[in-house]
């Protein structure tokens, strides 16, 4: 085996996700329906009661639906991040993921793909909702919308590690709603996606910081300022970082040898 | 986690003619302090067909577990195509073709889409993926399949597909873990049928798992489980005569039957 057999398999495990995506089309269109809801509706009907003011990186007075079109990427990844975990302990259950694991490629390396791969599905995600906000009117540089892309990749990774590190916590699929109250609601709802730091300071500084801890709020924050050709490097630094570190605690959870495997998943005995 | 050189090593050495294609020695494994398996020995050489044994509960899932690495063992020895597992899991694996319990087929996708994914776990470049799909699936007698999507199979079929994935790497040892579950009576005699023939026409050694004592052959070896430890071992007529039983049946009932009451 060679490095050429290690990209056939991470073809194969990418190809599969984008393959089982666009025969799910509800997924998708649920996925897209969320954030546009949000746009239309949240965001329309707010916009007199919350006019933004010039806040970094915008050059100038934006409107609310402006200011919380990275947000909503943010959520569309972090909802597909938290899919595809959901994802993966159906595959438990169902089996599936016993295929990937027998493998004879090292663990971390399935567990990256399988990782790549639905962050790619979100990158898809992403960029369709982007294309609709534009023609509804929320306009970022077009340089942005290429300069986006590394800040979706990492914000892919990091919310897609979350996902696989909860997926071994997870006993059942039944248990799937409880991520949802506790882990969906409050990155989303506790970050700068809705409105920015400074805002929610004024409101509670309580609420504040714990937004300031939350690592969602820089993979926002870093989505927002490369849309808008700029460069935020603590967010950047953050969320790489948080990446980074829940890929390895992802990758240790799913070791047999130490991990949540050998007291949890299948084995019907 | 392996290195890739030991991987490249692996690869270009091929494993001995005389190494067992499986072979579990001393091997031990609790769940949450309840002992599941206990010093479980046993070889396995290629063009062997074994069928292990044992009522629901035995441990049959767990050894399964334990040698498609889900879980960790502690305790023992696994070697499969002399390739230790804890040591040296990606050549053991490369030499291992498993069909689970559960059907772990992605429906919405052909047949082909299902069996190209698991050649690319494997590392097989898509042309030779798609041949030898083609070339399992004419195995199973199934090849005007390929383009059809897995939800229009009948159960049967299905698990046919699943066999023929489990063959593509051309692999040493097939592992079944009751695979006759949810088929019905017609379906199941095909599938055992068809498995005796593929492991004698493709010289691949087999180990399965059952509780039903109909799937057996007579001329396969049978391994009995009970309760986490081998009960009995050897052909048909060794078992049964060891009981002292006239046939396989009683003295499956007698070996693990008896110790339940």
């Amino acid at each position: 085996m060679n490095l050429a057999s290690y990209g056939h398999c991470l073809r194969g495990v990418v190809s599969r996700e984008l393959l089982r995506f666009v025969h799910q089309r509800s997924r998708f269109v649920a996925a897209l329906v969320r954030p546009l809801v949000w746009l239309f509706v949240f965001a329309a009907g707010f916009r007199m009661a919350l006019g933004v003011a010039m806040t970094e990186p915008y050059q100038t007075y934006v409107l609310y639906e402006v200011y919380i079109v990275p947000g909503l990427v943010g959520m569309i990844q972090l909802f597909n991040g938290m899919q595809s975990s959901l994802s993966m302990v159906y595959d438990r259950e169902m089996g599936s993921m016993r295929v990937l694991l027998v493998s004879p490629f090292p663990r971390w390396f399935l567990l990256v793909s399988k990782l790549l791969a639905g962050t790619l599905v979100s990158i898809v995600q992403v960029y369709v909702f982007l294309a609709i906000a534009y023609l509804y009117g929320v306009q970022a540089p077009l340089a942005g919308y290429v300069l986006v892309l590394p800040a979706l990749v990492v914000t892919g990774f990091m919310v897609g590690a979350l996902g696989m590190l909860l997926s071994t916590f997870v006993r059942q699929l039944e248990n799937f709603a409880g991520i949802m109250n506790f882990v969906i609601f409050p990155m989303f709802f506790l970050s700068s996606a809705l409105y920015p730091l400074w805002r929610i300071r004024e409101g509670s500084y309580l609420v504040y910081q714990i937004a300031a801890l939350n690592p969602f709020t820089y993979a926002v924050e870093m989505i927002r300022f490369a849309m808008y050709e700029r460069f935020h490097a603590v967010a950047s630094s953050i969320s790489l970082v948080t990446a980074l570190v829940l890929l390895g605690l992802a990758i240790l959870a799913y070791n047999p040898a130490r991990g949540m495997m050998a007291r949890k998943g299948g084995g019907g005995e | 986690m392996d290195s890739r050189g030991v991987l490249q090593r692996g690869e270009r050495v091929a494993s001995p003619r005389d190494e067992p294609a499986l072979s579990v020695k001393d091997l031990g494994f609790s769940y949450s302090g309840e002992p599941v398996l206990e010093s479980l020995s046993f070889d396995l050489r290629a063009g062997e067909f074994a069928v292990l044994l044992g009522p629901n509960g035995a441990g049959k899932t767990t050894l399964f577990s334990l040698i498609t690495r889900l879980y960790a063992y502690r305790q023992g020895l696994i070697r499969i195509g002399g390739h230790d597992l804890g040591r040296h899991a990606i050549q053991a694996h490369a030499r291992m073709g498993v069909v689970f319990q559960q059907p772990t087929l992605d429906l919405d996708l052909t047949v082909r889409q299902n069996l190209t994914y698991h050649a690319a776990l494997h590392g097989m470049a898509p042309a030779e993926a798609r041949r030898r799909a083609r070339l399992q699936l004419a195995r199973v007698e199934m090849p005007e399949r390929l383009r059809q999507r897995v939800r229009h199979l009948s159960g049967g079929q299905r698990r046919r597909v699943e066999i023929a994935r489990a063959l593509l790497h051309e692999p040493q040892l097939l592992l079944l873990d009751e695979p006759t579950v949810g088929l019905d009576i017609a379906s199941r005699r095909a599938l055992v049928d068809h498995v005796h023939r593929l492991c004698r026409d493709q010289g691949v050694a087999v180990l399965w798992a059952t509780h039903l004592i109909d799937e057996v052959h007579p001329g396969d070896r049978v391994i009995v489980l009970h309760r986490g430890r081998i009960r009995a071992d050897g052909s048909v007529t060794e078992v049964a005569s060891r009981a002292g039983a006239a046939a396989i049946g009683e003295a499956f009932d007698r070996l693990t039957g008896g110790a339940e009451r």
